[in-house]
Parts: structure tokens; sequence; C-alpha cells
């Protein structure tokens, strides 16, 4: 069955074409029929989900029309809270914590109308981007169920590209919206630092982190997004026209470390722009390498601060793997994580330069395609290098800077697994950039 | 405290913690830690002011 766009159920729904009841209905089935395989949700919420479904049909055929998310099945990665649920954050560590209220994200989404149909597995309190070492299961590539998903809203991304649900909420500290929304070939938006409340969520690194949706399409990450500010619209994103785009692709880091179909993918996609009339110049930001030392020292020395009572009073609920790496995290000092925020700082000013004149940066969103569960490290050329490390290299940066980026899909590899191609727009404007992203995704055909 | 330092200590603790595997973890912390430090991009006490 092909996917349907929140788009397309949302005018579906007004013409009478679908109800809330039968996509909350087709989503279920899929869930059914692909969840034990795939391990996407946590917790399915099918019995609140029709009832909150039959709600939607009467208020539309009442005149009461909530937005293009009203009666929109939509899944919520659980490190948010949902009223009445336990949030695992992917942990046992958690067992018990119901939630008494709404995060006030999904708070937003339940005041658009979207249906919450189920919570989606993570990778353990997001501190990681495979989705491996979660206390519920690894969750599993669509396409090939030996992969990851990438993470840490591995279950969130699979949702969405299998039409177990029409979008999703997850969170992005590293990447953990973009790495699996471009493993998956979807839509991930990390939107600008604060510019959605992370209250009612489970934090990682709250200087770091950020919330945001994945969605099939950037229209639908559109809808997303407004819906989540308050502000649901029926009015579409109007994509920039190709020879309106001004693009500035990173070079030197973001391209030095690329898989040969990824960078194929790449190349094919700024080609195409070029061919359209976009205008795309090369820069680089000079001081890439303090990116992943910066960003350890501030999301280790920030989880280790949240996690260390749990640590000491029951080490043995975390995943082995998480565990460990928290522990590690204890270790940093204080004058290094003082560093680490220099670094941003300038490294948060060389963003801002690299985008002088431009609409916004383009460079690949993975430098690989998703990874076989259970790879410490891959071959890139001569390098050997550990997929931890390989998975946030492109998206970390603009969690430290706090710029809003994009992924949205740009071709497959050769054994026909996505390729993510990410844009990252000036600090403030979200909506810019996605009408940018929009032309971008017109232009590439899709 | 330098690097060394600060690593020998390190690992002795997780040593004694009974966590002999964080060992490298932190030789990786180490290094990464060695990039900021040898970057300062706050500057310091004995250089320029920053602008």
């Amino acid at each position: 069955m092909a996917l349907l766009s929140i788009d397309t159920a949302a005018r579906r729904l007004r013409s009478g074409a679908v109800s809330s009841t039968e996509l909350v209905a087709d989503c279920l089935s899929r869930i059914d029929a692909d969840n034990a395989r795939l391990n996407a949700f946590i917790l399915v919420m099918a019995d609140d989900a029709r009832a909150a479904a039959t709600r939607c049909d009467f208020e539309l055929a009442n005149g009461i029309d909530r937005g293009p998310l009203h009666g929109v099945p939509i899944s919520v990665k659980d490190l948010f809270d949902v009223k009445g649920t336990v949030t695992t954050a992917g942990s046992r560590v958690r067992d018990g914590l119901v939630a008494t209220a709404d995060a006030d994200v999904v708070a937003q989404l339940r005041r658009a109308g979207a249906v919450i149909i189920g919570k989606t597995n993570m990778h353990e309190f997001a501190m990681g981007p495979t989705n491996e070492d979660s206390a519920f299961g690894a969750a599993h590539h669509p396409l090939d169920d030996t992969r990851s998903p990438g993470g840490s809203s591995g279950g969130s991304a699979i949702s969405v590209a299998t039409g177990m649900a029409l979008g999703s909420l997850g969170s992005d500290t590293g990447g953990s919206i973009r790495i699996p929304a471009a493993a998956c070939g979807i839509v991930g938006l990390k939107p600008g630092y604060d510019e959605l409340p992370t209250s009612g969520s489970v934090p990682l690194s709250r200087t770091v982190d950020h919330v945001g949706p994945l969605a099939a399409t950037v229209t639908d990450a559109w809808h997303l997004l407004h819906a989540l500010r308050g502000k649901a619209s029926l009015a579409p994103v109007t994509g920039t026209v190709p020879s309106e785009l001004r693009l500035a692709v990173l070079r030197g880091y973001f391209c030095d470390l690329l898989d040969d179909d990824v960078r194929r993918a790449f190349e094919t996609a700024v080609d195409t722009l070029r061919q359209q009339g976009a205008t795309i110049v090369d820069v680089e930001i000079p001081d890439t390498a303090l990116i992943a030392p910066a960003y350890t020292h501030i999301v280790f020395g920030d989880a280790a601060a949240y996690h260390a009572h749990a640590l000491d009073t029951m080490p043995e609920k975390y995943t082995p793997n998480v565990r460990l790496r928290l522990e590690m995290a204890r270790y940093v000092l204080a004058e290094d994580y003082v560093r680490a925020l220099d670094a941003r700082r300038l490294l948060r000013r060389q963003v801002d330069a690299a985008l002088h004149g431009q609409q916004a940066l383009l460079l690949p969103t993975l430098p690989i395609v998703a990874p076989p569960l259970g790879a410490a490290t891959l071959q890139i050329g001569a390098a050997q290098e550990p997929v931890r490390n390989l998975l946030l290299r492109l998206t970390q940066l603009f969690n430290l800077t706090g710029h809003p980026a994009i992924t949205l899909p740009c071709g497959t590899s050769s054994s026909g697994l996505p390729c993510g191609l990410q844009l990252a727009g000036p600090i403030g404007q979200t909506d810019a950039l996605l009408h940018h992203a929009r032309g971008v995704e017109m232009a590439l055909g899709q | 405290m330098t690097i060394e330092r600060w690593l020998k200590a390190a690992v002795e603790d997780a040593e004694r913690r009974g966590l002999p595997e964080l060992k490298p973890l932190l030789e990786g912390l180490a290094r990464a830690t060695t990039v900021l430090r040898t970057a300062q991009p706050g500057g310091e006490a004995h250089g320029p002011a920053q602008h």
C-alpha cells in the first residue's frame, strides 16, 4: 500500500473520502502486520486512538476543524510524557513512572486534533544513534531488518516510513531526528534551539536538546511544526523556485569521509539543483576539529548530572553500553566543559559566517547508509571508523549551534537503501528553511 | 590537572569501582579533551583579549 501524506489525508478527510476512524484502523493494521518484526512501538494505544478518532470524525462532521492534523494518526517518541502512560525513554530505569500530564508538545498535537497512536522505540535515554541499546529491544530498518533504522528516534522514523503513523514527534540532541529520518528515507526537522518546548520530556542535554517532527514530506513537516507551535494552518509551504535558491555546500570535513554511494547521491542532487538554476557555492567551517570534542563534553557533562543518582542506585537497570557511556561522562572536568562552551560559541559564529548571503547550507545528512546492527566500526575508503561517530558526524554541529536543520531523501545506494540531504538555515528562520527545503524537494522530483 | 594525570586517575578510579571496561572510553575522552585544550577557544590568562 502506498503511504498517505498528512497533506493528502487532510484533504481527503475534508472531502469525506476517508474518516479518521479509517486512518487509525489502517495504521493499526500496519502495526499489527509489521511491529513484531521492526519493533517500532513500545506502546500501541489502540483503544485511545480509536476513541479519539471517533471524536475527530464527530467534530469534522459538525464543522469543528482544528487544522491539517485533525484526525491524523501521529506517533510519539517514548521520551515525551503522554498522560496516563509510562515515559520509558527506552529504559527500565523509569519503570512505573506514569506521566500525570501531557508534555507541552503532546498537548499541542492534541489541540491540533492529532490522534496519538502510540509511543515509539528509541535508543535508551537518547544516548546513541542506532536504536540498538533499548530496554525494549533493538528497532529494525524497514527495508532490511538486519540493519539499524538509525536513532535515537528510530521507532518514530520506522512508523512514518511504513505508514504505521502519518507523522511522528521526535527529539534531536546530536541528530536523533535527522539520522533515522535519513536512514529510513523520510523527512526530519530539527527546528532552532528552544523553538519548541522540551518540558515534559526526558532530557539528554538541556542546552543541546531539540524537539521536532518526522514526516513523509517537507509539507507534512511544515504542518507538524506549525501545530507544535500552536498555530496550525491549512496553508501549504510554498517551495522556493530553483532559480531563486542560493545554497552553500559545506565542503572539507563534511564531504571528506563519505561512502561512495552517499557521495554519488549527494553530488547528483547538487548537480540537479545547479541544472535547474540554483546558485550554489562551496564554503567551509574553519574549526571542524572542535565539533565532536565540544559535543562530547557538553552532552556527556549534562547527562552525567541528570543520571548520577540513578547510576549509583540502580545501575543494573541501564543497558550495558549506555551505562558505560554515562559512567564515562562522570569524568568530564568542569574546566573542559567550559572550553566546550567556548568552542560552541566559536562554531556558532562560524556557521553564521558560512550562511552569510546564503539561504541555507547544503550537506549530506549521513556519511553512510543504514549500518548493520551490531557493527561497531565501518570501513570508508582506507579508514575504519566507529559507527557512532559516523552517524553523528554531519548532524551534531547544528545541535551545538542551534541552527535549524532538515533532512530530506536524496536517492538510494546501489543496494536500495536511502540517502539523505541536509539543509541548515539561519537562526530564527525555520519557516524560510522549510520553503527552501520544499523547493529542493520539488527540484529533486519528490 | 594535566590530561595524562587526569586519565591515570580516572582509569584507576574506574577500576576501583569495578568498571575496568571504561578504560578505552576514557582514553577516547582524553583525546577529545586534548583537542579542546590545544585549541583553547576561550583564550587564556597569559594571552590576548578575546573579541
